[in-house]
């Protein structure tokens, strides 16, 4: 329970401060830059090095590698639909959120597993 | 100078959209935690690119931009929702950095010094986010109305 805690309130921490610091840039391209910053991984990297070691660290980044396209292409359909549809903000990033879920599964099956 | 900073959006921002950001981060990170202790690192691992707090974020962008305008007296609607799209251009763009960083920390985290390997992945990270976004700003300009 305490290592859950642990991980939530350092991850709330990271994750806070690089929102923070993309809130400060314009243009807001450049600000979008951070919501791509590793915030969450390096929260979870630290605490995974610390208490299960470096190959089990190591093996969550190689998940991580073939998400982070993933999570390009999300960012790209969300972009898209905001572009040229009338849509919220909230309502894109929400339904978009099957690419990210298709992405995953699909480089599980062809690299991962 | 093409990128400017603006401090007073800290104080401007409601202590409930600090609020929401640290619960979203920290949910998906301690979540992220749970899959990894029941289904392994492999899948625990795809988690650290989850876009845990990008709604919440692309939510703010477009209502800032919506009452800026609005205060102006004209309708911020199409404008909200073009600054959210360029926020999510600007993701995908600090994606290609993101892959960097999780590329030298599965290569190199067998044999690096942690104390060498995470400045040196952060620093990667944003060097080629920033790149990226330089170069895209060079090679295709925007025009004004459109530029934040």
């Amino acid at each position: 329970m305490s290592e859950l805690l642990l991980r939530f309130l350092i991850g709330g921490v990271v994750v806070s401060a690089f929102a923070v610091i993309g809130d400060i840039f314009k243009p807001k391209s450049f600000g979008g830059l951070f919501g791509a910053a590793p915030s969450v991984a390096l929260a979870t990297l630290a605490l995974t090095i610390a208490k299960d070691g470096r190959s089990y660290a190591a093996l969550e980044a190689r998940s991580m590698l073939a998400e982070a396209f993933g999570l390009l292409l999300y960012a790209l359909v969300v972009s898209r639909l905001l572009m040229h549809r009338q849509i919220s903000a909230f309502a894109a990033t929400v339904v978009s959120m099957p690419v990210w879920f298709a992405a995953a599964f699909v480089f599980w099956e062809m690299f991962l597993r | 100078m093409l990128i400017k900073t603006d401090w007073s959006i800290l104080r401007r921002t409601k202590w409930n959209d600090y609020a929401v950001r640290f619960l979203l981060g920290g949910t998906i990170t301690a979540v992220a935690g749970l899959i990894a202790k029941e289904f392994g690192p492999v899948i625990g691992g795809l988690f650290l690119a989850f876009p845990a707090v990008f709604p919440a974020t692309a939510t703010l962008s477009e209502k800032r931009e919506k009452e800026r305008k609005s205060s102006k007296g004209l309708s911020g609607e199409k404008r909200g929702r073009q600054v959210a799209a360029a926020e999510a251009a600007g993701t995908a763009m600090g994606c290609i950095g993101l892959i960097a960083f999780a590329f030298i920390f599965w290569r190199e985290l067998p044999s690096w010094r942690l104390s060498l390997l995470f400045p040196t992945a952060v620093i990667v990270w944003a060097v080629m986010a920033a790149t990226i976004w330089f170069a895209r700003k060079r090679l295709r300009p925007r025009p004004k109305s459109t530029s934040s």
